[in-house]
């Protein structure tokens, strides 16, 4: 019988089903990860194993007797610890104070020479290897994790759940981070551990989950099963190749077409300085789209910032219509080489919450006509732009004075796409363009796409969805860590093949 | 009509903040054995109504008004100057240097170098924080509050060193020429140019903040610097240029104490309207058409007090804390969010309620 019983639970965020009837047994003194690419319900599950969500159907049992999780602080009674993506350290505090931060209460003295001992005993006894004196804010990442390890087992946790562990992580600390969970495991500790590398499930799993789509759709022992399937399973195999827009698709791109963007040898660093982009080339033609597709943190984002001027550049050369625009900021590259950009950040990026959505029709060209001349905002242009393409692009809103703020997420996203498209850019890079978005939103999302690739425009087309880089695009190039593994045509691009490279995994011209 | 009220309410909140701390600070004047509306009778008569004591107020409210613009640009920007206390300071040292010490020119033009001379003492004040900030991320707050104490202890040294004037009981330097004297706007009183100044500018930097381009780009940065940098704004320099210009405000508030009220560089010339202007700046909810009215304000409490002491027997320190009680209810009141409020939500609901039996209506 496992130890935690995952029975049928099902859980609903308006009309979206985050969890449909999943079901997972899970093992005591066990690793058990459950993989999924982003949104698949991973983190929904956990959260509501937390206590922070409550399902709308189906139970969790721990050694058969059903929990009733309303809150956190029930989770932790009941032995379920968690450690959050992002660390909820204070950074000013110092190890041990972080550790017992409200696990002593009122107004009692706290014997501090008791808790630093039995936090250096603890972590000895696992290899942590952590000074309980020393403020967090001098630690890397790899340490503050094990502050959050110690900080759940401090409270008795004998359930570790552990979400997208080793993606704040540097390279060097994921072997430490993989030696310290096996000992917690052989200390008889179970472990979940969610994540979308394959690799790593493979190196320390015992049991996996996949899940897609908000419900699980393959459980194996990890020692019978290896990454392609798992990969596999993870893209789904039941992608449908239907294309809303097959007569603009199947016009392809004609052979004489220029080419539009072509990157050489890009290397580029993340926000923690580490390398993200490894010698990139790639060249997108007039009226082509090419997709970009890969687990999410293989340098996609850096590589889109890249282009786009907000990521500078180690080396190589970005060409927009023969012209090496490496050199010029922002501006340039919106006003002179005409390179439009959807982030995939919409809320904290591509728009100002609190600007009128007629300012965010035109925040890019806010500086020249027709919003404004001479230096001098031009109110009544910049309202009746941003009616007309509200009305354009279906924007739903009350009045262009309404504060972006107000929208849904759809409606905030079509405000993007209506400015970057009426930009009339030569290249358009869009970045999870239809992420969080309803089936409806999404089509005339991908519609627009192909709209103005038929007129001629370049387009990088980056997401994590496959089936959506799929209904679109040309040719898709598979990134991997900062790297791109695969360059595929249309009719080559089989899920198999794509999710073998997304995982790294090089098989040729065999596959 | 209700929801016409309650956004009329909502829009004056910081006034209802104000009476509110009024209200709050007659409960310390009748501790303080005082007459609570007698006291404010006197206060705000005194200050407002009376030909001297106006004159009073408007002498104070020309650095309130000048340091409050110096908080409200850089906030556009999402910057905290509060360092406008010391780029005033250096703002007089800089213009008393160049009133002082410069050749025999025109008056026009010695006049306009000791303006530019004080402003180019407070940005540069300004620049060096902002510098900071914007290279190297380092907390504006706390290096604008640390150099104000350097640049009052530089004006010190510089009035009671290098510059005092010889014999002078006091460390203060020599009487600017005469024809450099700001000129009086309110006879006999020591009312001065500065005040008509400030309002002038409060109303250009009102106009440039909202109808330029300029403004965009500095609202946008404040907004959220992300964005700005996505929509192709230089984030570091608008914020850079933010902070120059606060500072260069600060900086002419100190010049006019110098030109419009001293006459002279004085140690300690300032009690602080480097920080009413913060007040200034909040109860202005950061938008420099309201600086004047929010400057007045201050100005005239500052000035009614020492009346009201006199009339009264009210402590004038009463004052101060009144002044406190003004900036935490007028600090809760902009923590408000319109949309947040039950009132907002319950209006809500009525307008969906109204738009359905509109359509209910025309279908009809």
């Amino acid at each position: 019988m496992p130890y935690i019983t995952i029975d049928r639970v099902t859980k609903s965020f308006g009309t979206f089903k985050a969890l449909d009837l999943v079901s997972i047994g899970i093992q005591k003194g066990a690793i058990h990860a459950i993989l999924g690419e982003n949104g698949a319900g991973k983190s929904t599950l956990m959260n509501i194993l937390y206590g922070l969500y409550q399902p709308d159907e189906g139970e969790i049992r721990i050694n058969d007797t059903p929990l009733n999780l309303n809150s956190p602080r029930d989770a932790i009674a009941s032995g379920i610890g968690m450690i959050h993506q992002h660390f909820m350290l204070v950074e000013s505090l110092t190890v041990m104070e972080n550790v017992i931060m409200g696990l002593v209460r009122g107004a009692r003295t706290i014997d501090i020479a008791f808790h630093e001992k039995r936090i250096r005993e603890m972590s000895a006894s696992f290899g942590f290897d952590l000074d309980p004196t020393a403020p967090i804010w001098t630690l890397p990442m790899g340490l503050r994790q094990r502050v959050e390890i110690i900080k759940a087992l401090y409270r008795n946790a004998e359930v570790l759940i552990l979400d997208e562990p080793t993606s704040v992580l540097a390279p060097g600390e994921i072997n430490s981070f993989i030696a310290g969970i096996r000992k917690l495991r052989d200390a008889g500790h179970t472990i979940l551990f969610i994540t979308h590398k394959l690799e790593e499930v493979m190196q320390v799993a015992d049991f996996v989950t996949v899940m897609r789509h908000g419900k699980v759709v393959h459980e194996a022992e990890a020692a019978s099963t290896n990454t392609r399937e798992l990969a596999r399973w993870m893209v789904g195999r039941d992608v449908v190749f239907e294309l809303k827009n097959r007569e603009l698709l199947q016009k392809g791109v004609s052979g004489e077409a220029a080419d539009v963007l072509t990157v050489e040898g890009l290397v580029a660093v993340n926000y923690r300085g580490i390398r993200a982009l490894d010698d990139v080339s790639f060249t997108v033609r007039a009226g082509e789209i090419l997709g970009i597709s890969g687990v999410d943190g293989n340098g996609q984002k850096e590589l889109a910032e890249a282009i786009a001027g907000l990521r500078p550049i180690l080396a190589g050369r970005i060409v927009v219509d023969n012209r090496d625009v490496a050199s010029l900021d922002v501006k340039a590259r919106i006003s002179d080489a005409r390179i439009a950009f959807v982030p995939e950040d919409r809320q904290s990026q591509g728009l100002v919450l609190d600007y009128p959505v007629a300012f965010n029709m035109v925040l890019r060209s806010y500086d020249r006509p027709p919003a404004s001349r001479r230096g001098v905002l031009d109110f009544a242009a910049i309202r009746k732009l941003g009616s007309d393409l509200a009305r354009k692009y279906d924007v739903r809103l009350r009045s262009v004075d309404q504060l972006a703020r107000f929208l849904s997420g759809g409606n905030q996203q079509k405000i993007i796409l209506a400015r970057e498209i009426e930009a009339k850019p030569r290249l358009l890079v869009v970045m999870q363009a239809c992420k969080g978005l309803d089936v409806g939103a999404i089509e005339f999302v991908q519609n627009t796409i192909l709209e103005l690739k038929a007129k001629g425009v370049a387009v990088l087309y980056v997401s994590t969805e496959l089936e959506h880089v799929l209904d679109v695009s040309d040719r898709i190039a598979i990134m991997f860590r900062g790297r791109i593994t695969g360059l595929l045509n249309r009719d080559e691009a089989t899920t198999q093949r794509i999710g073998e490279l997304m995982a790294g995994i090089d098989s040729g011209v065999a596959a | 009509m209700t929801a016409r009220i309650m956004e009329v309410l909502f829009a004056t909140r910081t006034a209802w903040a104000v009476l509110a701390a009024l209200i709050v600070g007659s409960v310390l004047i009748l501790a303080g054995g005082g007459d609570p509306i007698e006291a404010y009778r006197t206060l705000f008569g005194e200050a407002f109504f009376d030909r001297f004591g106006f004159g009073t107020t408007l002498v104070k409210m020309s650095p309130i008004l000048l340091a409050g613009l110096a908080v409200v640009i850089p906030l556009r920007a999402g910057l905290f100057n509060v360092g406008g206390e010391g780029q005033l300071y250096m703002g007089a040292l800089f213009s008393s240097i160049a009133a002082l010490y410069l050749p025999q020119m025109h008056w026009a033009l010695h006049l306009t170098l000791c303006v530019l001379a004080g402003m180019a003492g407070g940005a540069l004040w300004a620049l060096i924080p902002a510098l900071l900030k914007a290279y190297r991320g380092i907390n504006e707050v706390i290096v604008t509050l640390l150099l104000n104490y350097i640049a009052i202890h530089l004006v010190s040294y510089a009035a009671g060193g290098p510059m005092m004037e010889e014999g002078a009981p006091y460390p203060y330097s020599t009487e600017i020429p005469l024809d450099l004297m700001l000129p009086l706007i309110l006879l006999p009183t020591d009312a001065h140019a500065g005040v008509l100044v400030g309002v002038v500018l409060a109303l250009v930097l009102y106009v440039s903040m909202r109808y330029t381009s300029f403004g965009f780009a500095m609202n946008t940065v404040g907004f959220n610097p992300r964005a700005a940098e996505y929509a192709g704004i230089n984030v570091r320099r608008q914020m850079v240029l933010a902070m120059i210009i606060g500072g260069a405000l600060a900086g002419l508030a100190g010049t006019f104490e110098v030109l419009g009220v001293k006459y002279r560089l004085f140690q300690n010339f300032s009690n602080g309207y480097g920080f009413d202007g913060i007040v200034a700046a909040f109860m202005a909810a950061a938008n420099p058409i309201f600086v004047p009215l929010s400057a007045l304000f201050l100005a005239g409490l500052k000035a009614g007090a020492q009346l009201m002491q006199r009339a009264t027997g009210v402590e004038s320190t009463v004052v101060d804390a009144i002044q406190g009680l003004v900036v935490m209810f007028v600090a809760a009141s902009l923590a408000l969010r319109f949309q947040d409020t039950i009132w907002a939500q319950i209006l809500a609901k009525r307008r969906d309620n109204e738009a359905v039996i509109e359509r209910k209506k025309s279908n009809a």
